[in-house]
């Protein structure tokens, strides 16, 4: 009888769990495993897998592009982390009033964020345009004379961060508003009887009460830009002179262009490495950051 | 933040002090607005500009000064591009394999909540972790050995290639199992009191009373899906499969320097986003701060 209790529980957990997990064991935990071995391998998918252990390896660290690919996804990041969650919180800050029409501003900055990347990428590849974009024409209306933003290797990192500090904005913004609302009044409604004002306000009550938002998106923020690829394969697709070649970008390009899927694999875990430090950097850092909430 | 500053000017106020604040206010309110109205500038103008190119003639896409407000106003590059371009066809592949990789997201990913979140089986904590662990595992790690895994099967250029890799989604399990969890049991304790299956309790009783979180997974697969561009570039050749982003990328290229049809194409990928963002904001907004979830 329990037996064939136990047995019928056995069967309905299978139903509900199987179509999920069989799905998630072809489509994402084999391939993980399989990348794995892939890296121990050479493998242009024409001739048989050549077995080259620690070849890749060896590869990789003696490779420039990876290292370049590595300082421009640096670089993208220490451009891009700062400005999109100081403008986020501004955004945020701004917004968390209730005036007229508050609603429809907080909206409009969320469009972007809904937007598909590819459409994004290629209108601020229109608006940078040197020669017939209506920035360098803004630009030129104050007397400046804009740069060749996407042709020019100085100019076409920065580009790229604008454009996704530009998309992110909202989604920033709404986390910190979140974060903002969560704040309980009586707090300011004491702080205002005391006499603090509005400054002291945000240095003392707002700010401290932000850190596990802050803190939450950084995180995804970080974790997020790692993986930056979208708008860099449209917008300059590595170039000029390989100035924004970023590692996912160098993924594709040896999966596809190089046919080199051993090579491709040991990059994302280069990759995947990277992104595992951030996480655990996180975890860490949270349990003394964050005040329990 | 939002206190007035009426507060902290405060004690007996003079009615010259009184006036001075009252400007003050009045300047504060201006300066607001102000930063308000700037911010909604700079984010909706790109979007405008988008529209506006792609409502230009050939002639009056690349001027100097670049003309706003296109005159005169024309509808050519839409037609153009659905003369020239499969861009009916792609706009069906999105709506199509952004569509089914909605509802199988829903419906696997509710089941396998509804295993962790309500049955006791053997394992159920190791599985879930297993789960858990997944999350941490950048896309792009399985993307080359699902590529080979996808050409072994024979399913490049198809849709099954395009949205099975999409469908079966760790993330969708954890969302709707902690909603689940959420719910009290007293309901379908009753029900199966009466003889109820697991089934019948699932499908009658939790997936309703899971409806926001349902609601919530659904615009983002929809989302994630309808905006996807490394897997479809991956896994597309052919044009008649591509999905919008992949076609708009290769549009760009044949056409370089026609930005009038290249705007007409990316407003055809992007308005349809709006239009669900504005119908389920709060989706999102929930969505968004639960997980940190995006696009």
């Amino acid at each position: 009888m329990a037996g064939e209790r136990g047995l019928r529980k056995f069967l309905w957990v299978i139903l509900f769990l199987l179509p999920n997990l069989a799905g998630l064991l072809v489509f994402s935990i084999a391939p993980i495993l399989a990348s794995l071995v892939l890296t121990l391998f050479e493998w242009d998918l024409l001739t048989p897998p050549e077995f080259v252990g620690a070849g890749n390896l060896q590869r990789l660290l003696a490779d420039r592009d990876f290292w370049a690919a590595l300082g421009h996804t640096l670089y993208f990041i220490v451009g891009y982390i700062p400005l999109v969650m100081l403008l986020g919180l501004a955004v945020a800050i701004a917004l968390n009033r209730r005036v007229r029409g508050v609603i429809v501003f907080r909206a409009t900055t969320f469009f972007p964020v809904v937007s598909a990347w590819v459409a994004v990428a290629l209108l601020w590849k229109w608006i940078f345009n040197p020669r017939f974009g209506p920035l360098n024409y803004l630009l030129s209306m104050i007397g400046l004379e804009g740069p060749a933003w996407l042709f020019d290797p100085h100019w076409a990192m920065p580009a790229i961060v604008l454009t996704s500090v530009w998309k992110d904005i909202g989604f920033v913004m709404i986390m910190f508003l979140a974060g903002l609302q969560a704040i309980p009044d009586e707090y300011y409604e004491a702080a205002a009887l005391d006499g603090a004002s509005d400054w002291r306000k945000f240095i003392h009550i707002t700010l401290p009460l932000l850190g596990p938002t802050g803190f939450f998106v950084l995180a995804i923020s970080l974790i997020n830009s790692f993986q930056v690829f979208d708008q860099v394969w449209v917008m300059t697709g590595g170039g000029p002179a390989g100035a924004t070649s970023v590692l996912v970008e160098l993924i594709v390009k040896n999966a596809f262009s190089y046919s080199r899927m051993g090579y491709a694999s040991m990059l994302s875990w280069a990759l995947f490495i990277l992104v595992f430090l951030v996480t655990m950097v996180q975890f860490r850092l949270q349990k003394r950051w964050v005040p329990d909430v | 933040m939002s206190r007035p500053d009426r507060a902290s000017a405060g004690g007996v106020a003079k009615a010259g002090r009184d006036r001075t604040a009252r400007v003050r206010g009045l300047i504060h309110r201006l300066a607001y607005y102000g930063i308000l109205v700037a911010t909604a500038l700079v984010m909706t103008l790109p979007l405008l500009w988008m529209v506006s190119t792609s409502l230009k003639a050939d002639q009056h896409v690349l001027t100097m000064p670049p003309q706003f407000f296109p005159r005169p106003l024309v509808i050519d590059s839409y037609a153009r591009l659905l003369e020239l371009f499969p861009i009916a066809r792609m706009f069906c592949n999105s709506l199509f394999v952004a569509t089914v990789t909605m509802l199988g997201q829903l419906l696997t990913s509710s089941m396998a909540a509804y295993a962790f979140a309500r049955m006791r089986f053997r394992g159920s904590n190791g599985v879930f972790l297993f789960y858990l662990a997944t999350l941490m595992i950048p896309f792009q790690v399985t993307i080359t050995p699902l590529f080979i895994l996808m050409r072994f099967f024979g399913w490049i250029d198809t849709y099954q290639g395009l949205i099975l890799p999409g469908i079966f989604s760790a993330f969708g399990t954890f969302l709707m199992r902690q909603y689940f969890l959420s719910i009290p049991r007293e309901l379908e304790e009753a029900a199966f009191m009466d003889g109820a299956s697991h089934w019948t309790v699932y499908w009658r009783i939790v997936l309703p009373l899971a409806r926001p979180a349902l609601g919530t997974l659904a615009v983002f697969a929809f989302m994630q899906s309808w905006n996807a561009f490394l897997w479809p570039l991956f896994i597309v050749r052919h044009p008649e499969m591509m999905t919008l982003p992949v076609g708009l990328a290769t549009l760009h290229g044949r056409w370089l320097t026609q930005w009038n049809l290249v705007m007409a194409g990316s407003v055809i990928t992007v308005i349809p986003m709006i239009v669900v963002f504005i119908l389920a904001q709060r989706h999102f907004v929930r969505g968004i701060v639960l997980s940190g979830l995006k696009g």
